[in-house]
């Protein structure tokens, strides 16, 4: 099973890289007036519970994946029904709002 | 008896052996240490040294905080063991929560390498033995993600706290409030980005590395003072 993490920088926080790249649209002539660099972090997991898999994917997020401190991140349990919904739900930063995913 | 310091080496790391020959230079006995040994070998002090370990893959001092020695750096740190993290090592003592706060990319987005001066803080911390508050030491800094950060909270806590040892005079890579040099709140570990392992021999530059350096080296010597009272 597969659980997708992606960590962004917070809002606020300066991305010197995500503003380099924005400096390369503007030049090849993209109107882009902001641009955020994450990470995204495809993770095969040998798990056949969806609910487990995001689990386990928020705490690696907590644990290494993401620095709370300048970064969030959202985990998606790829295959499961609802899941690109679910990713608004799951949110940003905090372990306590889990569940939610795993429960579609 | 010369306390023996510990210089720990991972995949990646490049101070290491400057690290090594500076504890030697001012009178401590240097021992190199393994990342995946287990074990700190005697020391009653330990660096943590600068270079790209595991190329900086994920955020840089991420991957590093999870090697075998560094667990032992954390009980050794929890009980009261003085650590120093240099560059890289600041930034593996930030990840591993050592040391607050996070080291971010410079904010102009380039990797910068120069002598700075670094301004001391405040007077009686065991680091800077002898120093008082606006005595400069030039140290030279070299890196790509120096930017000391913490969410505003936590920052006036380690103002408060007296955590903030050394500022930047000229700040060369955006860090937030100019900090240069941090400790944790017991005061037995620091952490910042400048090397003052490059900055001990007059015949290459500033001796300004010195004090610090000494500094690990006075509290490694009271520290085995104590463990031999215990043995003895």
């Amino acid at each position: 099973m597969k659980v997708i993490v992606l960590v962004r920088p917070k809002d606020g926080i300066l991305d010197p890289q995500g503003e380099a790249i924005r400096q390369a649209l503007s030049t090849l002539g993209y109107p882009a007036s902001s641009v955020r660099a994450g990470r995204l972090f495809d993770v095969e997991l040998d798990v056949s519970d969806p609910a487990e898999a995001e689990r386990i994917g928020r705490e690696a997020a907590d644990r290494v994946l993401a620095n709370g401190l300048i970064e969030g991140y959202e985990v998606v349990v790829e295959g499961v029904a609802g899941a690109e919904d679910s990713a608004e739900v799951a949110g940003e930063d905090t372990a306590e709002d889990t569940e939610e995913v795993a429960a579609e | 008896m010369k306390p023996r310091i510990g210089v720990i080496t991972f995949p990646g790391t490049c101070d290491d052996r400057d690290a090594l020959r500076a504890i030697g230079l001012i009178g401590g006995e240097p021992v190199a240490l393994w990342h995946a040994d287990d074990s700190l070998d005697g020391c009653t002090g330990v660096i943590v040294p600068g270079g790209f370990s595991y190329g900086d893959y994920l955020r840089a001092g991420a991957i590093a905080r999870f090697a075998p020695m560094m667990r032992e750096v954390e009980a050794f740190a929890a009980a009261g063991g003085p650590v120093l993290g240099i560059c890289n090592g600041f930034q593996v003592l930030c990840e591993a929560g050592l040391l607050p706060g996070v080291l971010r990319p410079n904010h102009h987005g380039r990797f910068v390498c120069r002598d700075v001066d670094l301004v001391v803080q405040r007077a009686g911390s065991p680091w800077l033995a002898g120093l008082e508050p606006g005595d400069v030491l030039r140290v030279p800094v070299k890196h790509h993600d120096g930017a000391w950060y913490a969410p505003p909270d936590e920052q006036e806590r380690v103002e408060a706290a007296g955590q903030v040892a050394l500022r930047y005079a000229d700040n060369p890579n955006g860090a937030l409030a100019d900090i240069a040099c941090v400790t944790n709140a017991a005061g037995n570990v620091c952490g910042l980005m400048p090397h003052p392992e490059h900055a001990v021999d007059p015949a290459l530059g500033s001796i300004g590395g010195r004090p610090l350096l000494k500094g690990l080296l006075t509290l490694a010597r009271v520290r085995s003072k104590k463990a031999s009272a215990v043995t003895a």
